[in-house]
C-alpha cells in the first residue's frame, strides 16, 4: 500500500456488528473476524475488507452509509464501543484509524439509536428527519437577480468567527446518538445560532427558531437535560454554548414574534 | 392563549420551567437551612420553636408558602414530562455498548433517580413534621412559665426524637447526599437552560453551583447526625460527646 508503514503489523480483529435485514425486522449481534487489517486503514477500509469477505462467501454484506470519507459530508455514522464515531475525540467514523485499535480486539459497532432515527439496514440509518427540521427553518430566503458581490455586507470579524464554528456542523447526529434523551438540540442549535449571528439571517430570524424547534419536537426528539454527551462526541466540537443561545433566541421568539397561533 | 401553551409544552418551554422552579427551590433552600440552624442554638428549642411558630402562622409566609408549593409541583410535573418524552426519543431498542461514562458526568445523567430520592425523603419529611404540625396537631406544647412562647408546639423536641432513630437520619443523610449530587448538576444546568451561558461568568456560576450543593447537603445532613451521634434524648450535649467525636475524628 502506498504512503504505508511497512512496520505496521497487520491487525487481527473480532467485530461484533449490528445485523438487521430492514426497518421492520428484529435485528441482533453478529459476531465477524476480519484478518491482516492494516494499521493504516481507516475504520470504513476495514468494514470494506470484511464486506469483500462476506461477499466471496456469498454472504450478505453488512450496510453502513458513507460518503465522501474526507470527514466533512457527515454521512458515516457508526457508535463504535459505546460512542458516536468511535473512541476519539473530534474525528468523524471515517477519520477514525485503526492504529487507534490493538491486534485481537474485540469491536461493537452499532447503528446510532433514537426513535427519530430509524434503521433502514444493518448499520444504515435513515437521518431524514434532520433534512425535515433545517426545510423547517435552517435557510436564508435570498431574492432573485444577480450574484451579490463578496463581502458587500460588512460583518465583523469576530461574529463572522463564530458563525462560522456553528456552521462547522456537518449533520451527522452523533449528538442525538450519544444523548440519553436522544435531543437534537446540539444540531438545531448550531444552525440557528450560526443564522441567528449574521445579517443575511435577521429577516427570519424568530420564526426560524420557532418552526425549527417545532419541527424538531414533532420529530419526536428528546428535550436537553445538559448532560453534555452531545459537545464530547461532536466531531467538529460545536459547543454546549449554541444551545443556551438556542434557549435564548427561542424565549426571544415566542415573546416578540407576531406569530399569535 | 394558544401562543402561550405552545411555547410552555414545547421541549425548551418545559425546560424553562424546570429551571425556573429549580433555581427558586435553591432559594428555599438556603432559607431553610437558615433557619434550621436555630437547632444548634443550644437554649432548650426557644429560638427554634419561635421562628416555627412564625413561619406556621404569619399570613405573607402562609401565602409565599404557596409559590413554594407550586414550585415543587411544576418541577415534579415536568420532570414527568420530559422523561416521558425523552424515553420515549431514545427508543425501545437499546445501545448493546454504551459507554456514556467516557463522555458525561454520572450525577447528570441521573438526575430523575436523585431528584425520586429527594421525592421519597420529601413525603416522609412533610408527614413527620409539617403534616404533624399543621393538620393533626400531635405535638406536645412547649409549657414552661413564658406566657407568650408556652403554647407553641415544641417542634425542637418533635427533631430530636426524629433524630434519635438510626433509620430516620439514615433517609435523611442519603437524602442529602442525593440532593448534592442534584444540585451539582441542576444549579448550572439551570442557568444554561435561562440561555445564560457566556464565557465571562460561566465558569464561575459551574464554581458556584459545586459550592452550593456541598453546603447546602453538608449543612442539611450535620443536623440529624449532630442529634444522633453527640445529644442525649432531651437534645442536650450527651456526656459521652467527646468520646464520640473523638472516634468519628479517628476513624478519617
Amino acid at each position: 500500500m502506498a504512503g504505508s508503514n511497512p512496520n505496521a503489523k497487520p491487525m487481527n480483529l473480532t467485530l461484533k456488528v449490528w445485523r438487521q435485514p430492514n426497518r421492520q425486522a428484529q435485528g441482533k449481534i453478529v459476531d465477524y473476524q476480519v484478518k491482516d487489517i492494516s494499521p493504516d486503514m481507516s475504520f470504513l477500509e476495514m468494514l470494506d475488507v470484511l464486506n469483500e469477505d462476506l461477499l466471496r462467501g456469498g454472504q450478505d454484506p453488512v450496510a453502513f452509509d458513507h460518503d465522501c470519507r474526507e470527514g466533512i459530508c457527515g454521512s458515516c455514522d457508526l457508535f463504535i464501543n459505546g460512542r458516536s464515531h468511535g473512541p476519539e475525540k473530534g474525528t468523524t467514523t471515517c477519520q477514525l484509524h485503526m492504529r487507534k485499535f490493538s491486534d485481537g480486539d474485540t469491536i461493537t459497532i452499532e447503528p446510532w439509536r433514537a426513535s427519530s432515527f430509524p434503521v433502514n439496514k444493518d448499520l444504515s440509518v435513515d437521518r431524514s428527519a434532520f433534512d425535515r427540521i433545517i426545510q423547517a427553518g435552517g435557510y436564508v430566503s435570498v431574492n432573485t437577480g444577480g450574484a451579490p458581490d463578496g463581502n458587500e455586507i460588512p460583518i465583523p470579524k469576530e461574529i463572522s468567527d463564530r458563525a462560522f464554528e456553528a456552521a462547522t456542523c456537518i449533520g451527522c447526529g452523533a449528538c442525538v446518538a450519544a444523548c440519553k434523551n436522544a435531543s437534537a438540540m446540539l444540531f438545531v442549535s448550531a444552525k440557528v445560532s450560526q443564522l441567528a449571528l449574521l445579517p443575511q439571517g435577521q429577516v427570519e430570524r424568530k420564526t426560524r427558531v420557532e418552526n425549527m424547534v417545532a419541527q424538531m419536537d414533532k420529530e419526536g426528539f428528546g428535550a436537553c437535560t445538559n448532560i453534555g454527551s452531545c459537545a464530547a462526541e461532536c466531531p467538529v466540537g460545536i459547543s454546549l454554548e449554541n444551545i443556551a443561545i438556542l434557549n435564548r433566541e427561542f424565549l426571544a421568539a415566542k415573546a416578540s414574534s407576531n406569530n399569535l397561533a | 392563549m394558544s401562543w402561550i401553551s405552545k411555547t410552555f409544552t414545547s421541549s425548551i418551554g418545559r425546560k424553562i420551567i424546570m429551571s425556573l422552579s429549580g433555581l427558586f427551590l435553591c432559594t428555599f433552600l438556603v432559607v431553610h437551612l437558615i433557619g434550621n440552624l436555630q437547632l444548634f442554638k443550644h437554649d432548650g428549642g426557644a429560638a427554634f420553636n419561635t421562628y416555627s411558630h412564625f413561619m406556621g402562622t404569619n399570613p405573607i409566609i402562609r401565602t409565599i408558602e404557596w409559590g413554594l408549593v407550586l414550585g415543587f409541583g411544576f418541577h415534579i410535573y415536568e420532570a414527568l414530562m420530559l422523561t416521558r418524552r425523552n424515553k420515549a426519543a431514545r427508543g425501545s431498542q437499546g445501545y448493546v455498548s454504551n459507554h456514556s461514562e467516557q463522555n458525561s458526568e454520572w450525577t447528570s445523567r441521573n438526575m430523575g433517580i436523585l431528584g425520586t430520592i429527594i421525592l421519597i425523603f420529601l413525603i416522609v419529611h412533610l408527614y413527620n413534621f409539617f403534616w404533624r404540625a399543621r393538620f393533626a396537631g400531635d405535638i406536645p406544647k412547649m409549657g414552661g412559665a413564658d406566657p407568650l412562647t408556652r403554647d407553641y408546639d415544641n417542634l425542637y423536641m418533635a427533631v430530636v426524637d426524629s433524630f434519635h432513630i438510626w433509620w430516620y437520619v439514615l433517609l435523611y443523610v442519603a437524602a442529602q447526599i442525593s440532593l448534592g449530587y442534584h444540585l451539582w448538576h441542576g444549579f448550572r444546568s439551570g442557568f444554561q437552560t435561562l440561555g445564560l451561558n457566556h464565557r465571562k461568568y460561566t465558569p464561575a456560576i459551574k464554581y458556584i453551583g459545586y459550592a452550593f450543593a456541598v453546603l447546602v447537603s453538608a449543612g442539611f445532613a450535620s443536623m440529624p447526625l449532630y442529634f444522633f451521634l453527640f445529644t442525649n434524648a432531651q437534645g442536650e450535649l450527651a456526656a459521652n460527646a467527646s468520646a464520640v467525636l473523638q472516634s468519628v475524628a479517628a476513624a478519617f
